[in-house]
């Protein structure tokens, strides 16, 4: 039975066509995968679904009635949820009223809190969730009990349509999988969920269907089993891709570039030693909160390191040396990628070309005196050769899409010259058109030489442009073994550790 | 981002500890800094029976009422992650206004009512400012700052008011005319008010919901509040204690004068963040901005009672605002890192 029909959906914002033609059909009880490159349009969809935007022509249906929501307040009324890429909890607030916000039982204005806290547990325990206190603040929950709030509080209005955006980009695999016992309990009560992800293989394992959003318009819909990932891809890139990750032969020069010994950085990491050489990719797999990304930021300075030593060059670093440690490893052709591409990867107000060139501004001024159009020329050979998407190298950074700003920041690491990268998460949060090109970037700068390691929390993607992986378990780092000599299954088991897996398995099934 | 690598069902439901033990000393705090102030200056005034005497205790109680009654709405303000720099300025303006209805002979319950009114009136211009042209709190209420102190130099023709006697000028004499009173009715109200206030910010929807503003206002917006209502609403209760702060001052004075409270805003401020309310929103509570303006007001008057000039009081005053502020930067990196 058909719960959501659209047809002809268009949106422009001035001279851009957002959404230029969109055809959309969900069913009762199913999980509806919407997938599409960023700025595909499938942020603005969802946007127009939850009555934040209104479409400039195009039809809605929604239960076999015409649909067009007045705002948010409406939408919700009428039975369509949405559950943001970025949690939006009030921290401060008890998850009663997170759950029930908006919509507080109240008798002239005061708020009936026996009947707030009550309500909000009858949605827990209908949701299995009964452990969940309905008087805790929220800023006290983990992550995965933040988002059972969110999904409640759509509960909580009777949604017969929950729009997800990314909601795994913040969680872990073991909360995912609990998400995922989540929304098949939804589907199987009935709730339809739009469901967008970058990754395909999530999309397999939860979604029934799926449409393909690309510059604007729905270009491919039907079921997951019917159709092969590659003609999913195809469909999304508007091209056929072969391959995803690049071709490379690897150096070996035997070369080492880089060694750290014992680092430690209590308490998330514990012990790290690795050694990088000349041209190689080394990859850090690893759970979220494993020590990953501190291993990296104690190493730079960025976090205060306790005990370990850093070689390079010829140079022997006390890994404690905090404040002249970052110079001293940049002299040495250190560059960073940071996970956080939004918080410190890039500075959004400025324009691509102040972002791309700011760690080598030397290279066009003289007397401190920047030259404009040398850095804009400069710019804009870093724009052509990593196929950046951008109007010109003066846009400002925060209007290009993720996979595009990713881009920029490697253009960043190119300008200064960087010898020994190590990049945080080089891929999250871009679309699959941008990552190949990001691979293909990783591939030409290891093979000109450079130095590359690489935390991922995305598998295939170490596997498919790593040397060698190590994995950080509980913030010791496994010693590096050659590709070859991992599989997924390896790097996953290595990755939980010790932990009695068996209990956390059941925890998966709530 | 630092979260634990398995999530476990006892760490979703059990007390988190450590985080419910960190609350407490939170709340605690300012209590602490109140007795911290008395008691260094009971013990450096070498005289702790005249500091904490009766007639002293109510002469700070009675100094306290401006601060305490601003600090009431500015919580409001600030728990919705506002703030108001109008304050003095808004205090100096409905002071005269309300001088000027005396003299004119109106009633002094309307006297009152009219200077309350238009601070309520002068909060919703800002409130305009802040959702119809979009511009940031903290500039909005900088201009209304120039504007209403303009507006009160104008209206009083650069002049003092000077009002008949009436019982408004009880309002904040430190010997109630009725000694059963024991302090200033300005005190009864101001605790009265506190009290009201603090109900509502805990148990109406709308109490509710400034918090969830200040807490994250997509999150709000997108539950169908909204919250550029609510801003009209917060900035016009907030100029509605401002403008009874501006009466009390009027009281005290026994004039209408467009020129004092200059700078309130920032003991108002102070004392709400002394109190453990956040600048980023979200915190605050009604009890700890009284006791903080209480700290503010024992600080003040300790410095007088030392005999330190006016200006080292503003030095440590200055400081104490920096080191609250530092304090509650400190809590909120903590908690983000956690």
């Amino acid at each position: 039975m058909t719960l959501l029909e659209l047809s002809g959906i268009k949106k422009s914002f001035g001279a851009t066509h957002a959404l230029t033609g969109v055809d959309l059909n969900v069913r009762r009880g199913e999980v509806h995968a919407l997938v599409g490159e960023n700025g595909a349009g499938k942020s603005t969809l969802m946007n127009i679904l939850s009555g934040t935007l209104s479409p400039d022509a195009g039809k809605m249906r929604l239960l076999d009635r015409e649909y067009r929501p007045a705002g948010p307040q409406d939408a919700r009324r009428q039975g369509i949820a949405h559950i943001h890429q970025e949690l939006s909890n009030c921290p401060h607030l008890s998850v009663a009223e997170n759950i029930l916000m908006g919509m507080e039982p109240s008798h002239s204005g005061w708020l009936d809190w026996p009947a707030l806290n009550r309500r909000a547990l009858d949605i827990l325990r209908d949701f299995h969730h009964p452990a969940i206190s309905p008087e805790r603040r929220v800023a006290d929950l983990p992550i995965a009990a933040r988002q059972i709030v969110e999904i409640c509080r759509a509960l909580a209005q009777n949604a017969s349509l929950i729009l997800m955006d990314e909601p795994t980009s913040s969680l872990q695999q073991e909360d995912v999988r609990r998400l995922f016992a989540c929304i098949r309990k939804l589907r199987d009560s009935g709730i339809a969920i739009i469901y967008i992800s970058h990754f395909l293989e999530e999309i397999r394992e939860i979604a029934d269907s799926f449409t393909v959003l690309r510059d604007g318009a729905s270009v491919m819909h039907g079921s997951l089993q019917e159709t092969t990932d590659a003609q999913i891809i195809t469909a999304m890139v508007g091209r056929p891709v072969e391959t995803l990750f690049p071709e490379r032969r690897p150096l070996r020069t035997g070369e080492r570039v880089l060694e750290v010994r014992h680092l430690s950085a209590p308490p998330a990491v514990r012990d790290a030693s690795f050694e990088l050489y000349r041209g190689e990719v080394l990859g850090v797999a690893g759970l979220v909160g494993s020590g990953r990304t501190k291993m990296i930021r104690s190493l730079l300075g960025l976090l205060p390191a306790k005990t370990g030593e850093i070689i390079i060059g010829k140079e022997l670093l006390p890994a404690r040396a905090q404040s002249s440690k970052l110079k001293k490893l940049m002299a040495h052709g250190v560059g960073y990628l940071s996970e956080d591409r939004k918080g410190e990867g890039l500075a959004l107000g400025l324009s691509v070309a102040d972002n791309a060139t700011i760690t080598n501004l030397s290279s066009c001024s003289r007397w401190g005196w920047l030259n404009r159009r040398a850095q804009a020329e400069q710019t804009a050979r870093w724009i052509q050769k990593l196929r950046i998407k951008v109007h010109s190298p003066g846009s400002p950074a925060a209007k290009l899409s993720g996979g595009n700003q990713q881009k920029v920041a490697i253009a960043r690491l190119l300008h200064q010259g960087a010898r020994i990268v190590l990049m945080d998460e080089p891929t999250r949060g871009v679309d699959i058109g941008s990552k190949a090109q990001i691979y293909e970037a990783i591939a030409e700068m290891a093979g000109a030489g450079c130095s590359i390691m690489i935390v991922s929390s995305y598998l295939p993607e170490l596997f498919g442009v790593c040397d060698r992986i190590a994995v950080m378990v509980r913030g010791i780092l496994s010693p590096a073994r050659p590709v070859g000599e991992w599989t997924a299954e390896t790097v996953m088991h290595t990755a939980i550790g010790s932990v009695a897996s068996g209990a956390a398995e059941k925890e998966f099934q709530p | 981002m630092n979260t634990p690598a398995v999530a476990t069902a006892p760490a979703i439901a059990g007390e988190n500890q450590r985080s419910a033990f960190r609350r407490w000393v939170r709340a605690l705090g300012p209590y602490l800094g109140l007795v911290l102030v008395i008691a260094v200056f009971a013990i450096m005034s070498g005289n702790p029976a005249r500091y904490l005497s009766i007639l002293n205790v109510r002469i700070v109680l009675t100094q306290t009422v401006i601060v305490a009654l601003g600090a009431i709405g500015m919580t409001i303000i600030i728990i919705s992650a506002g703030i108001d720099l109008s304050v003095g300025s808004v205090v100096a303006l409905c002071g005269v206004v309300s001088a000027i209805a005396l003299r004119s002979g109106w009633p002094p319950v309307a006297a009152l009512v009219a200077g309350v009114s238009l601070g309520a009136f002068v909060g919703l211009v800002n409130g305009l400012a802040i959702t119809r042209l979009s511009v940031v709190p903290f500039i909005a209420t900088l201009g209304m700052l120039g504007v209403a102190r303009g507006a009160a130099k104008w209206v009083a023709d650069q002049q003092t008011v000077n009002i008949p006697p009436t019982w408004l000028n009880q309002l904040a004499s430190t010997f109630p005319a009725h000694a059963w009173m024991l302090v200033a009715p300005g005190v009864w109200l101001t605790i009265v008010l506190a009290i009201l206030a603090a109900l509502m910010l805990r148990n109406t929807v709308f109490g509710r919901r400034v918090f969830a503003l200040g807490s994250n206002e997509a999150a709000a917006r997108a539950c169908g509040i909204q919250t550029n209502r609510l801003k009209l609403w917060i900035y016009s209760l907030g100029g509605l204690f401002f403008g009874l702060a501006g009466v009390v001052q009027m009281s005290r004075l026994r004039q209408g004068d467009p020129t004092v409270a200059v700078g309130v805003e920032l003991d108002v401020i102070a004392a709400v963040v002394i109190g453990g309310g956040s600048l980023n929103g979200g915190e605050g509570s009604i009890l700890g901005s009284m006791i903080g303006a209480l700290t503010m007001a024992f600080l003040r008057n300790g410095c007088q009672l030392m005999g330190w000039p006016n200006y080292i009081q503003e030095i440590i005053i200055g400081v104490i605002i920096v080191l609250a502020v530092a304090a509650d930067r400190l809590r909120t990196a903590r908690q983000a890192s956690y």
